[in-house]
C-alpha cells in the first residue's frame, strides 16, 4: 500500500476537500492505483531523457516570450459579471478569517 | 507564549549582548514593464479597482499565459548586476495556495531551477562613532526567481466589509522577481544596509521604481538568534510587512529581542510567519505554518522553459550601465576623491551624473565634489528637491567655481551667489554683473583700503607692534567691513603684513 488513510486526509485538507468516509478509501484506492502505475512507468531507464513538463521542447530562445505591449483587458462590467458576488467595482467573497 | 513589550524590554537589556541574530533577506521587486507578466493587462498604479484584469490574470478557464519578453530581459540584468549564474533553462512552477486574492489557486513562481542563483552584493556598513567609516561586508545571494504579483483584498472601509472581504485584481500578474539573501546578515544595521545598496543597484540598472509605498519593493525578514559564540544556528521565524527603511530596522530589533527574551524566559522559538504591527511597534503572530509549507510546488505546464542563451545574456551584459561600486571606484581614481566623497556622490545615479557634468567643465573636480556636498545638497534638503530639479543645472555650479577659481569672488562671497542662483535660476555671472558683486583684486586699491583702516586704528597699531599679535585679524576684519565681503582676503592679508612691517 503506496497511500494510507492519513496521506488522503492530508492532502484533501491542503486541497480544503471535505471527504466523506467511503470517499476517503475510494480515494485512497484510486491514488493507490496511479502510483502504482508510476511505479511501473519508472521500471524505464530515463537517465539519458531531460525531464519534460511541457509537450512542446524549446527550441529557440524567443519562441514562447511575446513583446511588453498593453493590449485590450476585459470592461469592467463583464470581468466581474462572472464573479457569484460584485458590486459595480470589486468582486466580493465571504469576509476572510485565518483558519 | 507571548511576552509583553515590556518584558521583553527588561531582558533583552540585559542578555542582548550574549547573543548573535542571523538574518536573512527576502526581497521582491516590481520589475518596471508596462504590462504584466503574463498577459497584456497594464501595470500602472491608481488606475479603478478591477479595470486592468483578463481572462489570463484572473485565471479564468482555457486562457494561457504568456511570458512577457523585458521581464526575461530586466530580470537577468539585474541578476548579473548581481553576480548570479544565470541558468540557461529555467522553469516556472506552480505554488498551490488558497486566498481570495488568487483567483488561480496557485501562483506561478519558480521553483527548484530559477533564472539565477549564487549571486553576491558588498555592502558598507557604517562601524558606529562620530566618524563617517564604513566596513565592507560581502553577502552572499542564494537566488533570484521570477513570479506573479496577487490581487489585493480589502477588508475594512466598504459598505459591506462586516460580512465581506473585497477584491482588486488589478494587481493580479504584476511582475515581481525575488531576490533571497543568505543568512548573512548579523545585525539590524547591516540588513538596512544591504536593503540600501540593493536598492541602490536596482535604480541604477533602471529595473525598478523601487517605491516602497507603492509596494514595488518589498521585504521580508528570516530572524534566528544564537549564543554568541554558537554556530548552529537557532529556529527562526519570518518577519513580514517590513515596508519601509524605518520599519526594517525596528521591526528586525524587536525580533531579535523578543528571540532573546523568549529563550531567556525559558521558552521556545516557534517556527512561524509574524507580522511587523507598525503601530503597536511589535511583530505579532499571523498564521499557524502548520500546512503553509506544502504548497505542493510542480513544474507549471502551461509555460515553456524560459531559455536565456548565452548571446542574449552576452547582449544585456554589455547593455549593462555602471555599476554604483565600479562608479564609485572610478571616482577615487579618476577625480582623486576621497572613499567618503565618492560614496557620497555615487549614492543615486542623478547625483553621480550630476557631478560627472560639473567635474567635465569645473577648474577643480575635488572643489566641485565639496560645493555639490555641502552647498547642493544642503538646498536641495532644505527646499525638499530632487536633484534631477535642481534650480542651479551643473554648468551653472561649474561657471561659479570658475568665478571663484579666478578670483572674481572669494568663497563666501561664492556661498552668496549660490543662494541667490538656487532661490532665482539665475547665472552666477548675471547675479554678480546685477549686484556689483565682484572681488576687489587690485593691488593699488587695496593698498589705498588697507592704509585707510590702520590710519583710522592708530592706538591699535601701535598696540600691534608692541606685541599684540591677535589685533591682525581685527585689522583684516576691518577691511572686509569696508569693501562688504567684496575684498580678496589673502591680497588684503599680505597688504596688511607689508604696511604693518
Amino acid at each position: 500500500m503506496k497511500i494510507t488513510r492519513k496521506d488522503v486526509e492530508h492532502v484533501a485538507a491542503l486541497a480544503h476537500l471535505e471527504l466523506r468516509e467511503e470517499e476517503r478509501e475510494h480515494m485512497r484506492q484510486q491514488l493507490d492505483d496511479i502510483l502504482t502505475y508510476v511505479d511501473k512507468l519508472n521500471q524505464v531507464d530515463t537517465s539519458q531523457v531531460e525531464p519534460m513538463a511541457q509537450v512542446l521542447a524549446p527550441s529557440r530562445a524567443d519562441a514562447a516570450l511575446r513583446d511588453d505591449a498593453v493590449g485590450p483587458c476585459l470592461p469592467r462590467q463583464q470581468a466581474l459579471a462572472a464573479a457569484p458576488d460584485a458590486d459595480e467595482t470589486f468582486m466580493k467573497v465571504p469576509k476572510v478569517i485565518e483558519r | 507564549m507571548e511576552l509583553t513589550r515590556e518584558e521583553i524590554a527588561a531582558v533583552a537589556e540585559r542578555k542582548r549582548a550574549a547573543y548573535e541574530a542571523v538574518i536573512g533577506l527576502e526581497v521582491h521587486v516590481q520589475l518596471k514593464t508596462a504590462s504584466k507578466i503574463f498577459c497584456g493587462c497594464s501595470t500602472r498604479f491608481g488606475d479603478p479597482p478591477n479595470s486592468n484584469v483578463c481572462p489570463v490574470c484572473l485565471g479564468l478557464p482555457g486562457s494561457l499565459p504568456v511570458l512577457n519578453r523585458q521581464v526575461a530581459e530586466l530580470a537577468t540584468r539585474t541578476a548579473l548586476a548581481i553576480n548570479c549564474q544565470v541558468r540557461e533553462q529555467s522553469i516556472f512552477a506552480r505554488k498551490n495556495y488558497f486566498y481570495p486574492d488568487l483567483p488561480k489557486g496557485y501562483q506561478i513562481s519558480q521553483y527548484d531551477r530559477p533564472l539565477a542563483e549564487h549571486g553576491r552584493l558588498e555592502i558598507h556598513v557604517p562601524t558606529g562613532g562620530a566618524g563617517k567609516k564604513t566596513r565592507k561586508k560581502r553577502i552572499d545571494i542564494t537566488r533570484l526567481h521570477l513570479e506573479e504579483d496577487a490581487g489585493k483584498s480589502l477588508h475594512e472601509g466598504l459598505p459591506e466589509s462586516e460580512a465581506k472581504t473585497y477584491l482588486d485584481f488589478n494587481r493580479c500578474g504584476v511582475p515581481l522577481m525575488e531576490i533571497v539573501s543568505e543568512p548573512d546578515l548579523r545585525t539590524p544595521e547591516e540588513a538596512y544596509a544591504y536593503l540600501t545598496t540593493l536598492k541602490q543597484v536596482l535604480e541604477y540598472i533602471e529595473v525598478s521604481d523601487c517605491d516602497m509605498e507603492k509596494g514595488s519593493l518589498r521585504c521580508d525578514a528570516n530572524v534566528s538568534v544564537r549564543p554568541v559564540g554558537t554556530e548552529k544556528f537557532g529556529v527562526k521565524t519570518e518577519v513580514k510587512n517590513l515596508n519601509s527603511f524605518r520599519y526594517l530596522a525596528k521591526a528586525l530589533e524587536y525580533e531579535i529581542d523578543r528571540q532573546v527574551a523568549l529563550l531567556e524566559s525559558g521558552g521556545r522559538i516557534e517556527q512561524e510567519t509574524r507580522l511587523w504591527n507598525t503601530q503597536a511597534g511589535r511583530t505579532e503572530p499571523m498564521r499557524s505554518k502548520e500546512h503553509a509549507h506544502d504548497y505542493r510546488y510542480f513544474p507549471e505546464p502551461d509555460l515553456l522553459p524560459l531559455v536565456m542563451d548565452a548571446a542574449w545574456v552576452e547582449d544585456i551584459r554589455r547593455a549593462m550601465p555602471e555599476l554604483p561600486a565600479a562608479k564609485e571606484a572610478r571616482f577615487v581614481e579618476h577625480y582623486g576623491l576621497s572613499d567618503y566623497d565618492a560614496e557620497v556622490l555615487t549614492a543615486n545615479r542623478a547625483l553621480a551624473d550630476y557631478f560627472e557634468a560639473t567635474a567635465a567643465k569645473a577648474p577643480n573636480a575635488k572643489t566641485a565634489a565639496n560645493w555639490i556636498q555641502t552647498e547642493l545638497l544642503g538646498a536641495l534638503k532644505e527646499a525638499g528637491q530632487e536633484i534631477s530639479r535642481s534650480p542651479v543645472p551643473p554648468q551653472a555650479l561649474a561657471e561659479l567655481l570658475q568665478l571663484v577659481e579666478d578670483g572674481t569672488l572669494s568663497g563666501k562671497m561664492g556661498k552668496t551667489v549660490f543662494e541667490k542662483m538656487f532661490a532665482s535660476g539665475k547665472s552666477a555671472r548675471a547675479i554678480v554683473a546685477a549686484e556689483k558683486m565682484e572681488q576687489i583684486t587690485d593691488a593699488g586699491e587695496i593698498e589705498k583700503l588697507c592704509g585707510e583702516v590702520l590710519a583710522k586704528n592708530a592706538d591699535k597699531v601701535e598696540q600691534y607692534k608692541k606685541g599684540k599679535q591677535a589685533l591682525f585679524g581685527f585689522f583684516v576684519g576691518q577691511v572686509m567691513k569696508a569693501t562688504r565681503g567684496q575684498a580678496n582676503p589673502r591680497r588684503v592679508n599680505d597688504t596688511l603684513k607689508k604696511l604693518l612691517g
